[in-house]
């Protein structure tokens, strides 16, 4: 065990993918030298070199375009969006192009490209350095999207999202990147948990809380503090956002008859809604209480000084939990 | 071997992977020793006073960044992008404009701002994340700094067809000028702006300021030909002045300027200039680049210039400069007052101004929210 950061985390992720396969490339804006704005992809041009680790143009859209141009030729491109803002130049390629081109070429061509981009908000940016625009692409049929929540989880995810035959979104919680934790980075994958599973973080009887990415952190407190009030929620870090692990979430809410969802993305047309409506027609007579989201308003982000009003916080969450049982 | 493959194809145009060659072929009417030198394309009348009130736009200018830096430091503002070295571009190319043309800045126009008549303290509102950008761009004909590389190129064409549109081109016209750095070059939006722009002839001025690095990305990563000479290929002049004189950014802003106005399309500036600090507060230039190359730009700084002109040829007498000194120290002293004082924003104002009239979710959305904070007062008392 080793502890690291969620950021290092990834970092000796994507060096253990560069060396276990000679066509794993990774590509974006100041990965280089700069070795990323977030230090992800730190070291790794100097150890790997200019071609496998490469400084591209400002150009989000040419980096998506060519990564599936190289993954085409064969190789794995692992590219960098610098902030969840600036994908958007990239949306074209990623969702007429990236998504499909297994679907159209009747599944001859795979494109197995990996997309990281960090996500959320909580660190005083400024505009488009804050969005979570993951339900965008849950959207988009024909890519996974993932979203990692803690550095254990990070490693492993990462790994497995570079060897997926299918082309990838990795979401990385930016305001967790400096968070801690023990990180096993000795053995190999294959007793990890799949990258289209869900992981329970916390066991629970009373409410079943679903979270990902930046709010795994936040929940997972929420858990300890209700407990102290006597109420006991099951936390779960969805992990994959598109394939959604439905079978671990409607097992959870079919046992405890209520359900919060919680995210950084607005509450409108955001992923919580997709879940809740799945899980009305999955556990429809098990329900005791409507399915709550807290997240983010029908506004756009705000200026950072009122970020903290934006974002769902423990007691937020708690809020939802409480309201759960007013029914 | 990607890499080296694709230096095959160089032709002798072309550059060598490693740097641009600096001075080619600029515009250069005050050189970095303070000498008054003539182009024959770009004569430039130019009177004392004026040259003092260059002097004065860029001392306050560099002084406004210094002190945003500082309150960046103390925890004042979230982050700032320092224009530091790029200030005579700005300046140069900001009193070029007329106030009825219109200017689309990038996140790192504060010279630029100054000229327009912007408060200083409106710009902090943004890096101090107080507002998105707190000015009215109508009142000064000064855009809101557009954050996401190079997306502002489009909106500066599309304005200047508006202009085309409401017949103001011709003798007393009205253009517009789109900034952008090296690194936008690469965006398909600033190459989609360069062809509307071109086929439809719009009075539009495009000022890239070639600072060398798109944060940690010398220019070789973007490009293996000088900018300006992209124009070329897009139809239009494109022509490259000496980023740090004032002077020549003036006089080549200001004939693109009225070419534009006149209804001769489009120009782009190539402003070869230096980002002396870092891309912004959270950057670590010392990881990528050398401090000998920042040792280098130093020797052609765009103020001492100015200053070396002035007091070699007396144009400016010593109060001038202590006045200046002063002037400058007020500056700084009043926009760290407003910075520190700035309140921040009601939590309810996020829902505000999503659309032009009242919306029910939001409402509802604001309500709920405003009960919630209720209770938490409830429970201080």
């Amino acid at each position: 065990m080793t502890r690291l950061t969620l950021s290092k985390a990834l970092n000796e992720g994507l060096r253990k993918a560069l060396e276990n396969d000679p066509k794993v490339l990774i590509m974006g804006e100041d990965v280089g030298k700069l070795g990323g704005v977030f230090r992800v992809t730190d070291g790794l041009q100097k150890d790997f070199g200019e071609a496998r680790v490469v400084d591209t143009p400002l150009a989000e859209s040419g980096i998506i375009g060519t990564a599936i141009g190289l993954a085409l030729r064969g190789y794995r491109p692992v590219c960098e969006i610098q902030f969840d803002g600036f994908v958007f130049p990239a949306f074209d390629q990623i969702t007429t192009q990236l998504a499909k081109m297994r679907y159209r070429s009747r599944g001859l061509l795979g494109l197995p490209v990996v997309v990281r981009i960090p996500c959320g908000g909580g660190i005083g940016a400024v505009e488009h350095h804050s969005e979570s625009p993951e339900a965008l692409f849950t959207h988009t049929a024909g890519l996974r999207v993932v979203a990692c929540g803690d550095p254990a989880d990070a490693y492993a995810m990462i790994q497995l999202s570079v060897s997926s035959d299918d082309p990838v979104i990795f979401f990385e919680p930016k305001r967790r990147y400096w968070d801690r934790a023990d990180v096993d980075t000795s053995g190999d994958l294959s007793s990890a948990l799949p990258l289209d599973r869900a992981r329970t973080v916390a066991s629970g009887t009373d409410v079943t809380v679903l979270c990902y990415g930046p709010m795994v952190k936040t929940c997972a407190a929420a858990a300890l503090a209700a407990e102290n009030e006597g109420r006991s929620l099951e936390v779960i870090d969805l992990r994959s956002l598109s394939p959604l692990d439905t079978e671990t979430i409607v097992e959870s809410v079919r046992r405890t008859g209520r359900c919060v969802i919680a995210h950084e993305a607005p509450v409108t047309g955001g992923l919580g809604a997709e879940i809740a409506a799945r899980i009305t027609e999955e556990c429809f007579y098990q329900l005791e209480a409507p399915v709550l989201r807290v997240g983010g308003f029908s506004t756009p982000y705000p200026p950072s000084k009122l970020e903290e009003h934006y974002l769902p916080d423990l007691d937020r969450v708690l809020d939802a939990v409480d309201r759960t049982f007013g029914y | 071997m990607t890499v080296k493959d694709a230096g095959r194809a160089a032709s002798a145009d072309s550059l060598p992977l490693g740097g641009q060659p600096e001075s080619a072929e600029f515009i250069q009417l005050l050189t970095p020793e303070g000498e008054r030198v003539d182009h024959p394309d770009y004569p430039l009348e130019i009177s004392a006073e004026e040259i003092r009130a260059l002097y004065r736009d860029l001392v306050l200018v560099r002084r406004i960044d210094f002190e945003a830096i500082a309150l960046q430091r103390q925890g004042e503002l979230g982050i700032w992008a320092s224009l530091l070295g790029q200030e005579a571009a700005q300046v140069g190319s900001g009193r070029a404009l007329e106030p009825s043309d219109m200017a689309f800045p990038t996140y790192r126009e504060h010279g630029v701002a100054w000229c327009r008549g912007l408060d200083p303290t409106k710009l902090l509102e943004l890096f101090r994340g107080v507002s998105h950008g707190g000015w009215d761009p109508r009142a000064h004909n000064f855009h809101l700094y557009t954050i996401v590389i190079g997306s502002q190129t489009l909106h500066a064409t599309g304005y200047a067809m508006g202009i085309q549109r409401d017949g103001a081109v011709g003798e007393d016209g009205e253009a517009v000028i789109a900034y952008f750095g090296d690194g936008a070059t690469s965006q398909g939006d600033v190459n989609e702006a360069f062809i509307w722009a071109s086929v439809t002839n719009a009075p539009v001025v495009f000022f890239c300021q070639n600072n060398q690095w798109a944060i940690s990305e010398p220019l070789e990563r973007q490009s293996r030909v000088p900018l300006y000479r992209r124009a070329q290929g897009f139809g239009f002049p494109g022509v490259r002045v000496d980023g740090n004189d004032v002077l020549a950014c003036l006089a080549v802003t200001r004939k693109a300027m009225q070419a534009a106005r006149e209804g001769q399309g489009p120009t782009l500036i190539e402003a070869f200039t230096y980002r002396m600090g870092a891309h912004t507060t959270t950057d670590d230039p010392t990881r990528y680049r050398l401090a000998a190359e920042l040792e280098t730009w130093k020797l052609k700084d765009p103020i001492e210039r100015v200053k070396a002109y002035l007091v070699r040829n007396e144009l400016a007498d010593e109060k001038f400069f202590t006045d200046l000194d002063a002037e400058s120290g007020q500056i700084g002293a009043r926009i760290r007052k407003a910075c520190q004082e700035m309140p921040d924003p009601n939590p309810l104002s996020i829902f505000d101004n999503v659309y032009a009239e009242p919306d029910a979710l939001l409402e509802s959305e604001r309500e709920q929210y405003a009960a919630y904070l209720e209770t938490f007062e409830e429970a201080v008392r």
